[in-house]
């Protein structure tokens, strides 16, 4: 499996990351070094064998149901880059 | 005092208690070598109004007969991926320059509550991304060892490359790291000190900037093991807000650094022989199993068969992990922004600006391995052999204590190397990384010096939650080193 040009500019939008039109040639060469290397696990035989989902396995302690935080708007806000009263503002979303 | 560095935070403490020196006195002289040395540019920010207000507190309780133990009065650096409450947090990212958090990470807080005194935020890679301290947006950090005879200015290793050089350098006592594929272990041992990485869930992950969840872990470096153990001890714990935190008590880690290594048993992993590892590296190693035999342990050859597929497991999970983590950075809750026409365009300026190469590389690959179509074949392929290699971890401590291998496969190298391909950089990480995705404990500590007078770490790993284990093996192993050798004074510090 070999990433174009084309791939690698949709990845980027995928990840919301614009690359400039000059660097998406030279990225793609990164990239597919990169996942080539990592295609040599499709030597492993992996028939049967459960994804890892826990690292340390361990029993989740459950917390009371109860609210312990809040009302602090101004400082959830306070490294906010553009805000009005008591919410971020963005850039127009609905045409 | 009359060089820093023979500080450690046993010996601190000591002092302390018998009144010897005080918090505020410990503190200014290690300001006065912070500001002294900022050649090595191992901080991000200074913080000496927080160090001097926490030194006269801990000084006060002192007085007052309310120590609170080892670390009270004990001037640290506190790396800049733990969020602190009032004090910039940047993560060494241009996307979080100016970021300044309500809040305080448990870790620091830990360390905080335990009467630490915080020097300032110390430098690392971005986003904790890298193994030279080169790809941080406010530059490199400079490792305080020299090769004999040359000029180069060498890399301190990394992620945690300004932790390592602040204490190597004498500006600090002890530091704080996070190590997610070795960013603890590896800077440990480009700089002749200890590292050690604690059983994922030890301490909390809440708080500290996340690059891989179920990788990231806090841990501590420090000059001595004892030290690693002191300030484990004050940073881990169960936490109610990382749901991964371990609900278990912590064991005594001080006490099991006074046990020998009479009767360990000491595994060497036969796949931890590389073609091409440097000769010094392999004598130490050797070296290293000879110590523990000659302290009545027993050397079990032991094997690891997947080991050679833990680096790319590594680099699909990592970068799939991150990916998904730094999309929190959308420039609009917090961190840069730089405005677009549409929502879309702000998002991929902010973060096309905000990111520097090396968090866009992995962030691609992690969005790639992730993407429709691919995610069966990378991401569940690499948490199936993930857990074939936990699987071998678990078989060979079912025989042996710890294992012993080199920390790194090569010391220090000079700044500009290994930059032109990633794969090389990521090859650092090699004996390091098996752990991480195990889970495990593990610790670097100095082993000795290779021909051009550079330190070479050796690691030890152990089970799940055998850190007492461990402290012990690491204890005997620094003993029967005897490490004591520094890099040259960093230039404008007075010893």
């Amino acid at each position: 499996m070999s990433l174009s040009t084309d791939d690698v500019r949709k990845i980027a939008f995928l990840a919301r990351i614009r690359v400039p039109e000059e660097r998406l040639e030279p990225l793609a060469g990164e990239l597919n070094n990169i996942v080539g290397w990592v295609e040599q696990l499709a030597e492993v035989d992996t028939t049967g064998v459960q994804p890892m989902t826990s690292v340390v396995e361990t029993v989740t302690p459950m917390r009371a149901d109860v609210v312990n935080d809040g009302a602090i708007s101004d400082r959830v806000l306070a490294n906010a880059p553009d805000g009005e009263g008591a919410f971020y503002a963005v850039p127009k979303v609905v045409e | 005092m009359s060089d820093l560095r023979d500080w450690t935070i046993a010996s601190a403490a000591d002092a302390l208690v018998k009144g010897d020196v005080s918090s505020v006195e410990l503190t200014d002289a290690f300001i006065t070598a912070m500001e002294a040395g900022r050649t090595l540019n191992a901080f991000i920010t200074e913080t000496p109004e927080i160090a001097r207000d926490r030194a006269t507190k801990s000084d006060a309780r002192r007085k007052a007969g309310e120590a609170r133990g080892p670390m009270d009065g004990v001037p640290i650096g506190m790396k800049d991926l733990f969020c602190t409450e009032g004090t910039r947090t940047t993560a060494g990212s241009h996307i979080l320059e100016n970021f300044v958090p309500a809040y305080e990470s448990t870790v620091s807080g830990n360390l905080r509550d335990a009467g630490a005194v915080m020097l300032g935020k110390t430098n690392l890679d971005e986003f904790a991304m890298g193994s030279a301290n080169i790809t941080s947006y406010f530059g490199s950090v400079k490792n305080p060892w020299t090769p004999k005879g040359a000029n180069a200015n060498l890399v301190p290793g990394g992620s945690s490359g300004g932790s390592v050089a602040a204490i190597s350098g004498g500006l600090v006592i002890a530091a704080t790291g996070t190590d997610t594929g070795g960013s603890i272990r590896q800077p440990a041992s480009f700089t002749g000190l200890v590292g050690m990485k604690p059983t994922y869930g030890r301490c909390s992950r809440w708080g500290v900037v996340a690059f891989a969840s179920s990788l990231d872990q806090p841990g501590p470096l420090t000059r001595t093991v004892e030290d690693a153990a002191i300030m484990l001890q004050a940073m881990a714990g169960h936490d109610p807000k990382d749901s991964t935190s371990l609900p278990m008590a912590l064991p005594d880690f001080r006490a099991a650094c006074t046990r020998d290594a009479k009767g360990l048993r000491v595994g060497i992993p036969k796949e931890y022989t590389l073609d091409g590892m440097p000769a010094d590296i392999q004598k130490l190693w050797d070296q290293g199993a000879q110590w523990f035999r000659d302290m009545g342990a027993e050397i079990v050859e032991v094997s690891l068969p997947h080991t050679k597929y833990a680096l790319p497991t590594y680099y699909i999970v990592a970068p799939a992990e991150a990916s998904s983590n730094l999309a929190r950075y959308d420039g609009v809750r917090y961190g840069l922004r730089v405005p677009g026409s549409s929502l879309d365009e702000m998002y991929e300026l902010t973060r096309g600006e905000g990111f520097g190469t090396e968090v866009q590389r992995r962030v691609l690959i992690g969005t790639y391995v992730l993407s429709a179509g691919y995610y069966d074949a990378y991401y569940v392929k690499a948490q199936q052999v993930r857990t074939l290699i936990a699987e071998d971890f678990r078989k060979v401590f079912a025989d042996v204590d710890v294992l012993l291998t080199p920390t790194a496969p090569s010391a220090a190298f000079a700044e500009g190397e290994k930059m032109d391909d990633p794969i090389a950089m990521y090859l650092n990480d090699v004996f390091t990384v098996p752990a991480s995705l195990a889970g495990l404990p593990a610790i670097s500590v100095p082993g000795g010096l290779d021909a051009n007078g550079l330190p070479l770490g050796l690691q030890l790993i152990a089970g799940v939650c055998q850190e007492e284990t461990l402290f012990r093996a690491a204890s005997a192993l620094e003993a029967a080193a005897g490490f004591t050798a520094r890099p040259g004074p960093v230039a404008g510090t007075a010893l």
